[in-house]
Order: C-alpha cells, then sequence, then structure tokens
C-alpha cells in the first residue's frame, strides 16, 4: 500500500475545492495561462513586472519576480523552489525576488498553481517538475521574443544570467528588454520541454543563501500576529480546558469598566473570548474574567487511565492495519532466544514560537483573513465555512510563520475561532492570538502510543521472527476518517511499510508481523513535525539494539545482515556510520548509537555520541546524520533543517511530554514544557548523499532518527535500554 | 502618561502601570520587532536592552521604567541591519522562520558588548533563548564570526 496516500493530502477537505482539484490531478498545470496582475503591481507603473508566465514575471530592469504556492515557516522551500525555477529559466540569481500567491487568486485561476499546502515535506518534491518546466518554458518564450526582435532564427541565441546574445552579430539583450513581448509569445507544451540533468545546474544544487534573511535581522519583517490595520481590534480567547467540555457561563460584570474592553463574546458552545482595543488589555481583562466551565465526562481521564487503555490495546484480539510474512510468532515461540520489551511515547505539543493568531474583517459581502498557515486554501474554505460567505468573496492575505511543525496544516481551528469573534464587530478587524498557555492547552498533539516488540534469535544469533505491536491514537481519527479504510489505519504504521517509495522500511526479517491497534483518547491529535515516524523509528531502531545485543553483536553488523534487499536505506546507514567513523576508537567514557529509518521520500540515517555521568547526567557531544533526499536542491538548507530537526529531536527526547490531569494538559508554558537551549546543541554533522533518481522531502525525514540514535548511545554507555520518552523522567544510571 | 526613551526618541505612552514593556511596544509604540513567545521570562523572544543590559521584556511593567532608562528594541540596534551580530546572522544565514531571532539578536548584541571574544562556554551561558526551528548551532557560529568583526560601534 504507497504511504503517500495517507500522508497530508487531507487539509483540503472542504466540499467547495474538490472541483478545483481535479484540474491538478490531471498535471497538466496550464503553464502558459495569462493570469490578470495584481493590481499592486500594476500601480508600481514604470517598474511593474510584466507577466511572461504563471511562474515568472520580469520587471525592465531585469528583476525576476518567481511567484510561489507554497508557506514559508523556516524550512527553506521558498528559495529553494526559486532555486528550481530559475535554473531552468537561466536568469541571474541576483535579481529573483519572489511572490507569494494568494489562495483567492489561485481559485479564481481554476488553481492555476496548483496544490498550495504545504506539509508532509512536500513543497518541492511534489512540485518541483512543473515550476520547472515554468522556468524552462518562460526561458524558451523570452529567447523567441529575442529572435523575433533580433531577426535571427532562434537556434542561433544563447542565454546566461538572463541575457540572451547572438554570437555570430554580436548582439545582446536582457530579459527586462523582452519580457513584453514574451508575454504575447504562444507558449511552448510544457510537458515537451527536456528539463536540465542535475549535473548541469548551476544555481539548483548549490548552498546558496535564502532569500528571504533581510527583515528577519531588524524586526521589520511582519509576522500575522504583528498585523495592524487601521480600525484593529484585539482578542483574547479561553476555551474549555477540558476536552470535549463546554462553556457554562461567565460574569461579565465583574470586567466592566477594565481600559480598552470592547466586549465579551462567546465562542461557539466551548468557549469566551474577550476584544479590546490592544490585546494586553484583551488578555488581562479575559483572566479577570469568572468562568464556569461545564466539563463533562472527560474530566475524569488522566495520563494513567490514557496509559491503562494503551496498555490493553496491546494485548487486544482486533487489530487495526497489520504487515505480515511468513509466521513470526510461531518463530518467535520456538526461536531458542527471545527479546522482549515494551516501549511508550507521550504526547507533545508543537510549540510555535508564533502562537495561534488571526485576524478576520467580514463585510456583508466579504471576508478576508491575515493567517500563518500551512495551507492556505484551508484557510480560505474555513473562513467561507465559518462566515457564511462565499469562496469567491474571500481571500486569505500571505503571512510567513513563525513555525508549522504540522500545527498550522489542515485543522484552521484558529480561523474557525476569529471569524465567530469577528462577527460581533461588522466590517472591524479583529486579531485574535492565543496566549502561549492556550497555545499549549489546545494543540493537535503528536499522538501517544506503547509499543510492544518480540523477536526470535536462532542459535547463531540470526533474528528469525519479530512482531512489533503499536497500541496508539490515530490522527487519521481525528482529522482524516476517510483515511481509515475498512477499519484499517495504516498511516500510523508510518515507516514500516513493506512497499518502497516513502516511509519503507529497511529491514528483511523472515518471520514478520506488525500490527497497529487504534486506541483513541479525548485528546485532539494531528501531525507532528515527522509524524509517526518519529515513534516508530524509537520503537524499531531501539529494538534492533536490544535484540542486536542479546545475539552478541555489532550494531551496525547486525542491521546490515537485514538489509541487504534495501540498497538505498543501507547506503545511508553506511554514508552515516562512516562520516561518524563507527568502530574507531572514542575519548573515555564516550559512547555511539545509531539509527536508520525512512519517511517522507527520504533514506536518512544517525549515529550519536554521548557519555553518561556517574550521576546520570546525560550529554549528547555529537550527532552525525546522513541523508538521500534523491535531489538536494540547497544543501545549505538541507544542513539546516538537519540541524533543527536534531533541536526539535533532542528536545521531545530529553523533555517533550504533555500531561494530562482532570481531562487537560498540565504544562502550558515553557517552564513546565521545556525547550532544549543552545547549551545542551551537540555538534551536528551531516552528510547528504543524494541519488538523484527521486525526490524526497527534508524538513521531516530526519527527526525521526534523533531519538534512537541518542538512546541507543545510552544503551552502549550504561548497558541498560531507555524504554519510554522523555528522559527527564528517566534515572540513566 | 509615561515618557519613554526607546530607540533614541522619547514618546508618551498612555497604558496602565502593570502593562508589560513588551505590549508598550508592540502595542503602544508600534515597534514589532520585538515578540511574544512565553510571557514568563522563559523564551527571550521578547529582549530588549534596557540600560545597555538585555532584558526581557514581558517582565518588565511600564511602572518600573524611569524616564530616564534607555530602552533598545530591535529596530534601533543598527541603522541598516550593520551592526556587527546583524552582520554575522546575515553571513551566517542563521534565520529559519526568524520569529524569535529579534531576541537572539539583541541577546548575543548584549554578549558581545561585555564579552568582545566570548568562549563557547560563555555563549552557552549567555545565550539562552529558545528557537523552535533549531538554529543554535548557526547562532554559535554567527556569535564567533561577530566577535571576529571588531568591537567598535557595538552594543546598545
Amino acid at each position: 500500500m504507497s504511504a503517500t496516500n495517507f500522508e497530508e493530502n487531507t487539509t483540503l477537505s472542504r466540499r467547495s475545492f474538490i472541483v478545483g482539484s481535479a484540474a491538478l490531478a490531471g498535471g497538466g498545470l496550464a503553464l502558459g495561462l495569462n493570469v490578470p496582475f495584481a493590481e499592486e503591481a500594476q500601480a508600481q507603473g514604470a517598474q511593474a513586472a510584466t507577466e511572461v508566465n504563471l511562474w515568472v514575471a520580469i520587471k525592465p530592469d531585469d528583476t525576476c519576480v518567481i511567484r510561489m504556492a507554497r508557506s514559508e515557516m523556516g524550512q527553506g522551500t521558498i528559495t529553494g523552489l526559486a532555486q528550481l525555477v530559475a535554473e531552468e529559466l537561466e536568469c541571474d540569481w541576483s535579481k529573483v525576488t519572489t511572490e507569494g500567491i494568494t489562495p483567492g487568486r489561485n481559485l479564481a485561476s481554476k488553481r492555476a498553481w496548483g496544490e498550495m499546502g504545504t506539509g508532509g515535506s512536500r513543497g518541492i518534491r511534489t512540485s518541483h517538475d512543473y515550476v520547472r518546466r515554468g522556468g524552462a518554458a518562460a526561458r524558451l518564450m523570452l529567447l523567441q521574443a529575442a529572435a523575433d526582435q533580433l531577426n535571427v532564427p532562434v537556434g542561433e541565441l544563447t542565454v546566461s544570467n538572463g541575457v540572451i546574445t547572438h554570437a555570430s552579430s554580436k548582439r545582446s539583450l536582457r530579459y527586462g528588454e523582452v519580457a513584453a513581448a514574451a508575454a504575447k509569445v504562444t507558449p511552448p507544451d510544457a510537458k515537451s520541454i527536456t528539463l536540465k540533468d542535475p549535473k548541469d545546474w548551476k544555481i539548483a544544487g548549490k548552498p546558496l543563501k535564502r532569500l528571504d534573511t533581510a527583515d528577519k535581522l531588524d524586526g521589520s519583517k511582519i509576522f500575522a500576529i504583528d498585523l495592524k490595520l487601521p480600525g484593529m481590534l484585539c482578542a483574547a480567547v479561553k476555551d474549555c480546558p477540558v476536552f470535549g467540555g463546554k462553556l457554562k457561563s461567565y460574569d461579565e460584570s465583574k470586567i466592566a469598566g477594565m481600559p480598552g474592553v470592547k466586549k465579551v463574546v462567546k465562542v461557539k458552545d466551548t468557549g469566551v473570548a474577550v476584544v479590546a482595543d490592544t490585546w494586553w488589555r484583551a488578555k488581562k481583562a479575559l483572566d479577570a474574567l469568572p468562568i464556569v466551565w461545564d466539563e463533562g465526562e472527560n474530566a475524569s481521564k488522566s495520563s494513567a487511565t490514557i496509559a491503562e487503555m494503551l496498555k490493553e490495546g496491546l494485548e487486544a484480539t482486533t487489530t487495526n492495519g497489520e504487515r505480515k510474512n511468513g509466521d513470526a510468532l510461531k518463530a518467535i515461540t520456538e526461536a531458542p532466544k527471545k527479546v522482549e520489551a515494551v516501549y511508550s511515547t507521550p504526547f507533545l505539543s508543537h510549540a510555535t514560537m508564533e502562537m495561534m493568531n488571526c485576524t478576520v474583517k467580514l463585510s456583508a459581502d466579504r471576508a478576508d483573513a491575515w493567517v500563518p498557515t500551512q495551507n492556505l486554501e484551508a484557510s480560505l474554505a474555513a473562513l467561507s465555512e465559518a462566515s457564511g460567505i462565499p469562496l469567491d468573496k474571500c481571500e486569505v492575505h500571505r503571512h510567513d510563520l513563525g513555525g508549522g511543525f504540522g500545527r498550522r496544516g489542515g485543522t484552521q481551528d484558529y480561523v474557525h475561532q476569529a471569524v465567530e469573534i469577528a462577527k460581533a464587530f461588522p466590517d472591524t478587524p479583529v486579531k485574535l492570538i492565543w496566549s502561549r498557555e492556550e497555545d499549549q492547552a489546545h494543540d493537535f498533539y503528536r499522538p501517544i502510543s506503547q509499543c510492544k516488540l518480540s523477536a526470535g534469535l536462532d542459535a547463531q544469533g540470526n533474528l528469525v521472527g519479530l512482531h512489533v505491536r503499536v497500541s496508539g491514537q490515530s490522527i487519521n481519527a481525528m482529522l482524516n476518517p476517510k483515511g481509515i479504510v475498512e477499519g484499517k489505519d495504516m498511516r500510523q504504521l508510518q515507516g514500516y511499510y513493506d512497499t518502497p517509495g516513502d516511509a519503507q522500511l529497511g529491514y528483511d526479517v523472515p518471520n514478520l508481523l506488525i500490527e497497529y491497534v487504534m486506541r483513541n483518547s479525548h485528546v485532539p491529535v494531528g501531525p507532528w513535525r515527522g509524524v509517526n515516524t518519529n515513534q516508530n523509528a524509537v520503537y524499531m531502531e531501539c529494538f534492533m539494539e536490544e535484540v542486536a545485543r542479546a545475539a552478541g553483536k555489532d550494531s551496525l553488523e547486525f542491521r546490515r545482515a537485514l538489509m541487504k534487499e534495501h540498497p538505498k536505506h543501507l547506503a545511508v546507514l553506511n554514508a552515516a556510520a562512516e562520516k561518524a567513523g563507527w568502530g574507531k576508537p572514542l575519548p573515555a567514557g564516550v559512547h555511539r548509537g545509531l539509527a536508520q529509518f525512512m519517511g517522507y521520500g527520504s533514506y536518512s540515517a544517525a549515529v550519536a555520541e554521548v557519555s553518561v555521568s556517574p550521576q546520570g547526567k546525560l550529554k549528547v557531544h555529537r550527532i552525525v546524520i546522513a541523508v538521500n533526499s534523491g535531489h538536494a536542491v540547497n544543501p545549505g538548507q538541507i544542513e539546516a533543517q538537519v540541524q533543527g530537526s536534531v533541536a526539535y529531536g533532542l528536545t521531545a527526547t530529553l523533555y517533550g511530554e504533555m500531561p494530562v490531569d482532570k481531562g487537560r494538559m498540565t504544562s502550558l508554558n515553557f517552564d513546565s514544557y521545556e525547550i532544549m537551549r543552545l547549551a545542551e546543541m551537540p555538534k551536528v554533522g551531516v552528510a547528504i548523499v543524494p541519488t538523484y533518481d527521486f525526490w524526497g522531502g527534508i524538513g521531516e525525514p530526519t527527526i525521526c532518527v534523533v531519538a534512537p540514535s541518542v538512546l541507543n548511545a545510552i544503551q552502549a554507555a550504561t548497558g541498560k535500554p531507555v524504554r519510554s520518552l522523555p528522559l527527564k523522567n528517566v534515572k540513566l544510571v | 502618561m509615561a515618557k519613554l526613551n526607546i530607540n533614541g526618541t522619547v514618546r508618551e505612552v498612555s497604558a496602565e502601570a502593570d502593562t508589560p514593556l513588551l505590549w508598550v511596544i508592540r502595542e503602544h509604540v508600534g515597534l514589532t520587532g520585538t515578540k511574544y513567545g512565553c510571557g514568563v521570562a522563559q523564551c527571550g523572544a521578547c529582549s530588549v536592552h534596557l540600560n545597555g543590559e538585555v532584558q526581557r521584556s514581558c517582565q518588565l511593567p511600564l511602572g518600573a521604567i524611569k524616564e530616564s532608562d534607555v530602552i533598545v528594541t530591535i529596530e534601533g540596534l543598527s541603522p541598516n541591519a550593520s551592526h556587527p551580530v546583524q552582520k554575522a546572522w546575515a553571513a551566517v544565514d542563521v534565520p529559519q522562520c526568524g520569529y524569535c531571532q529579534s531576541g537572539q539578536i539583541m541577546a548575543a548584541a548584549a554578549l558581545l558588548k561585555n564579552n568582545p571574544k566570548p568562549s563557547d562556554k560563555d555563549i552557552d551561558e549567555a545565550m539562552t533563548n529558545i528557537c523552535r526551528c533549531g538554529t543554535y548551532q548557526r547562532i554559535r557560529e554567527a556569535v564567533h564570526v561577530a566577535a571576529g568583526v571588531g568591537t567598535t560601534g557595538r552594543g546598545g
């Protein structure tokens, strides 16, 4: 079964987009289509860009404006996509700027720019082909326009850095000089264009600096949370802290006369907001507002009751998805040596630095939203659905995100809330900002699970049978019930698939049984950078370490023996081992652990070096990560993403947990939900080993090998496996 | 009315005395480079310079600020992003999402003002702001790069 089906293609669920998405499915994007250019560009007069095609507009001064459908949240996608377009366009990289397409504009153009969702590490891997063709088509149109103007055959022209040259007559034209004529040239058939061989790349494939750094250095970048609009009001909100509970009552008289307060607004039947002239005044009044909640039956739930439910799933008779070959249970029963372990991982919040926020302005026949979102079209759909205003009268204005990590994709709960609040203030923009506490209390958390693993070894220490059973909460059950087919939810087994391509298990075991048992709590769950590869890699790779040790074999050699039919997995594991110097001496007290796994179409492996003091204090000295994402569009940004995945993954390993008590989350700020700081950041070594025969993701794939490599290094140091996270709860010696 | 010296300009603001300086800066003065990240002095996204020292402005009530206090925000750190820390951040390509970077830059600028050639250990101790994108390795590198640029004109 293809794992791709389970990825984040679910977010565009709102009815109105279903028709539009058919145009995309055909893959025939209208590359040559001229879409009426934005009014603001027209207003720039002489320096207005001429739209050559959907992806490229060129100004008279040769500035190349490259269009973007995807969202930027720090992952570098915008720079990478611009490199791919510019590579085929043959323009001057120093003259490239980018322009984000709004979802309303995309919709009005019959989704000419294609899918806008930015999750599942697919910003580049699912759009590289059509954006490169867009760049190439624009180049051919510019060349044809120059040929017409110079009255020479187009085949006699060459182009470099945005300058078209006719060598024999020693004449040249700049892109800015022919853009207007190029826009009138009949577009070539984009599908027939031969794209460059990556070996010939000059802009793509290079570690170029990001295009979007300058305004992040001087405070001038306007995130959605920073938005200021004329007459704008600000809102603070509290939703019932117990998931599933309701708002019972509040006593507005207690905050009467507080400065700046305009109104108290009931938000659906679960929350209440205070709207004021500033956010701080709104928050202060909200904190002073006496609120009575109807907490409902979920108030009796806790981490302990949820753990009991998961534990029951480890032994349940009915399962919700499996893969198998041979007879694992029999093989393990008959094996001379058995290994068994139960692992667990907790709920985690995303904790984006910019908390959830959304500004909405509603008029009688118009709705506008300003929101940081990983799925602009889902935001547009939510705006329309919540406001009742037709899609074509709605627009979502783009802001880069202050972190996404999967939180701002399909759910759009904050857009729905902001619309409800804005309904009380027609023709007035209202900016809703969640406090950090609200952000922690009402996330869609990384799902909790437990995993029971059993292995059988023969007399020679070969793995003859492996049984893996994951009992945990389903993201699809929460956000995408259609992803569960006949009771089976294979998405929760991400990384354990037998089919190649997206998230394939890199081991062959003669008798293998992997099962998922769905056990859903009342806590909302969702995708969290790396999604289910995180937990599944911990379970598989830490248990492999236990089994290798039980077999008396080297961790690397034990894995290699199981990976003969998985050359790409193996090559990446070997690359990490080589770069880390696996098997070579280490300073006294330092120990290595390794892990390999696959997700988002890319292969990852890690070697961690740690020490554990006699008092049990852990230090992670270095993590070496190798990754094969097929193509490497910007090695500098890949390195940054790998470094970032180490920080995000190590924070989860060391500190991350969202305990549940009385039905609600209890770690509501960074004093209790600890985040790793710079002092604990290990050195990160990165081996980028692309094989150029596929396109994989980068934002997420490497995070899943961070935790297991560290845990396996701890086992090497202490001789004891660590089977539950986070480490702050584990006594290492 | 309180008078605040922010980025070299004395401004009158009309806000309650218990309003955190962070929100005075963002909502009354209108400078939004200083960010809200936690409100409990944990993350440092709200870092500003108060009389030359880095402070987490979410925990500084307006009533505690004197007219003689000199406040510098990211917008006032330098003209044209020319502070050595800003230049180093650009040279090392530090930011990812960028949300925390105002605070990181203000923390780094304060560190280098007091300690022009910080060791890794000094950086560990001074750079305690949270970055969720995980730019820590490049922050460390950029602080060293900034330290190599020279010491004139530094601080705020």
